[in-house]
């Protein structure tokens, strides 16, 4: 048990340059557009992976976090200070970098918040709430943890809504591209479209890895632990409280970090990012992906976001994503790619087979 | 009591119209092994949970070396050297056995959240020794052929000789055996006493709740009686064995 659980990790990377390289062969580059955006909500979902599949915890009130992410990002790079640009303490931020001047597409000065320090902004703000609502809630169990966490959920939703400052029903639109290196940018400009796949599943890599290294890790046994028997864990000396609270602020780290660069991508976001349904389909992916099958739920994850994104769902893209969850938990409530499920599968299939040849 | 490594002052506990322990005032000698026992609802189970910290009492003291641990939580109370296993064994089912053991060890070990996503050398050195050190243990209680078994597909014998391992693995001071021999035929128990004995010899104090007469009498040093939650008499096996009130309590009024 070495070096041996990044191989997964490698052959998702792998996987990621070939698609890559199918669909410019296929000259269908237009398809990175919701390939990328399908990478940041299975960033999302692997978080997610984690608190369910791991910790045993649910949380119907990831995509909260995940607009908490992107909302702050976006008010922060576009709330234009230009007023101030004078004063201070501005040209001393300005000089630092954490303030940026730039012209957004009216031609229109803007001195804001630089992305990278907004970025800093957004995980930080999520660590607090996270810490801050994950502290009292997360000693909730079962359907009151879903509770308490759907009622984050609704209530970000109906701040993003309905706050003047983050543009009500229209969210907020025109956020700058996310300039990581001279000349690249997380952005939604036609020639940087290969260079922000790679970001984006990049990211997902690098979540991939760190969850393999935390599930493998002291915090990961204790978890797994915590889902097996609390009170045996309890007695063990695992806070399970603290562990449960640590794996909740991951996921909702990784929510964050989502919907920050998918917010820079976009260029905008809207209240319909902090929606219920939008938790529902994240918990949805995570059952169907088999709960703490990491590789299950990104397979999944790409899956079903990218033909949602390109609609092929049509006017039923909520519907089909609670048709999903209701059957997972009908007819294989322990998730549809979990290690048990394929088991029996391969079980199935081994038996068939030498029946096949038997006959 | 000098030399004692566990005390409880008059600790009380209350269940609704139940009053499950009232006022016990028990001792448990460092290096000893003392057994509690008494009839059904005598409370021996609660007073276990009492010291656990998995119940809070309503009032007394619990005092481990010396150290006031009343109402401390049960991982607390864990990292202060107190292990425990349950009446009912309670593996993680969906683990190996070699994975259990070494959650044992989660109170030997530090690496933290942030450490265990980066997988920092010093948090696979570290991971390296807490793998070694629950190999080692199984393979003391001669376990090591099951390492790579998943908890749950074992046999109940085995299990709970997984349960022992587990809570040994955390190098306790003080060891809390619920019930151990319960669901043990007669030559698991004779094993699981030279077991209780062994675990002694390392220098572990042993506290056991147990039905089987014949187990308690033989490897104890110290029997604590409870009846309806209040310590009933205490000594040595011998003494135990021919006082009146105990056997009146176990047999009913026409034996004493």
């Amino acid at each position: 048990m070495g070096l041996q659980r990044y191989v997964p990790v490698l052959v998702l990377a792998a996987l990621v340059a070939a698609v890559e390289r199918g669909v410019a062969l296929a000259g269908a580059g237009y398809y990175l557009t919701q390939l990328i955006m399908a990478a940041y909500y299975c960033l999302v979902a692997a978080g997610l992976c984690l608190l369910m599949g791991h910790a045993g915890q649910i949380s119907l009130g990831h995509a909260g976090f995940f607009a908490l992410g992107g909302y702050t990002s976006a008010a922060l790079t576009t709330h234009n200070l230009l007023a101030h640009a004078a004063e201070p303490w501005a040209r001393c931020l300005q000089a630092c970098g954490v303030l940026s001047e730039w012209q957004n597409v009216y031609g229109v000065k803007v001195l804001s918040v630089a992305p990278w320090a907004a970025f800093a902004a957004a995980v930080a703000l999520a660590l607090a709430v996270a810490f801050a609502i994950g502290v009292p809630i997360i000693r909730l169990r079962g359907h009151y943890l879903a509770m308490a966490t759907l009622g984050f959920g609704v209530i970000i939703y109906r701040i993003a809504a309905g706050t003047d400052a983050l543009g009500r029903s229209d969210g907020i639109a025109e956020v700058p591209p996310f300039a990581l290196a001279a000349g690249l940018a997380v952005g939604g400009a036609t020639a940087l479209r290969v260079f922000n796949y790679y970001v984006a599943w990049g990211l997902v890599v690098l979540g991939a890895f760190v969850i393999v290294n935390l599930t493998g890790s002291r915090i990961g046994r204790a978890l797994a632990s915590i889902h097996g028997n609390e009170a045996a864990a309890n007695a063990l000396g695992v806070d399970t409280a603290r562990c449960k609270v640590h794996a909740f602020v991951v996921s909702a780290v990784f929510a964050a970090v989502a919907g920050s660069f998918l917010t820079h991508y976009n260029g905008s976001i809207g209240p319909s990012e902090a929606s219920v349904m939008k938790s529902v389909r994240y918990v949805a992916i995570v059952a169907a992906g088999g709960m703490a099958n990491l590789w299950g739920v990104l397979l999944m994850g790409a899956a079903l976001n990218f033909l949602s994104l390109r609609g092929v769902f049509g006017t039923y893209d909520d519907a089909v994503f609670g048709v999903i969850l209701i059957a997972v938990m009908l007819f294989a409530p322990r998730g549809l790619l979990s290690r048990s499920q394929l088991r029996a599968l391969r079980g199935f299939l081994g038996r068939r087979l030498h029946a096949g040849r038997a006959a | 009591m000098p030399g004692a490594l566990l005390e409880t002052h008059a600790l009380s506990r209350r269940f609704g119209g139940l009053q499950a322990v009232q006022e016990a005032s028990i001792a448990v000698a460092a290096g000893s092994i003392t057994a509690l026992i008494g009839p059904n609802g005598a409370g021996k189970s609660t007073l276990f949970n009492l010291i656990a910290g998995s119940v809070a009492p309503d009032a007394g003291r619990v005092v481990f070396d010396g150290r006031d641990i009343t109402g401390a939580a049960p991982h607390a109370v864990a990292a202060l050297g107190i292990g425990r296993t349950f009446q009912t064994t309670r593996l993680f089912a969906h683990m190996t056995v070699l994975e259990n053991v070494m959650v044992g060890r989660h109170v030997r070990s530090r690496a933290g959240c942030i450490a265990g996503m980066l997988n920092l050398p010093s948090t696979w050195r570290e991971e390296r020794r807490i793998r070694e050190k629950a190999a080692a243990v199984l393979e003391g209680l001669d376990l090591g052929g099951d390492v790579r078994e998943v908890a749950g597909t074992l046999p109940f014998g085995v299990q709970r000789l997984v349960e022992f391992a587990r809570a040994l693995a955390a190098e306790p001071r003080l060891l809390l055996l619920d019930e151990p021999a319960a669901g043990l035929n007669l030559h698991e128990t004779a094993a699981l006493g030279r077991l209780i004995e062994r675990i002694r010899s390392q220098g572990i104090t042993v506290l056991v709740v147990e039905h089987d007469m014949s187990l308690v009498m033989d490897i104890s040093d110290e029997v604590i009686v409870l009846d309806q939650g209040r310590v009933l008499t205490a000594g040595a096996p011998v003494e135990i064995q021919k006082n009146p009130d105990v056997i009146r309590v176990y047999l009913g009024d026409d034996h004493a």
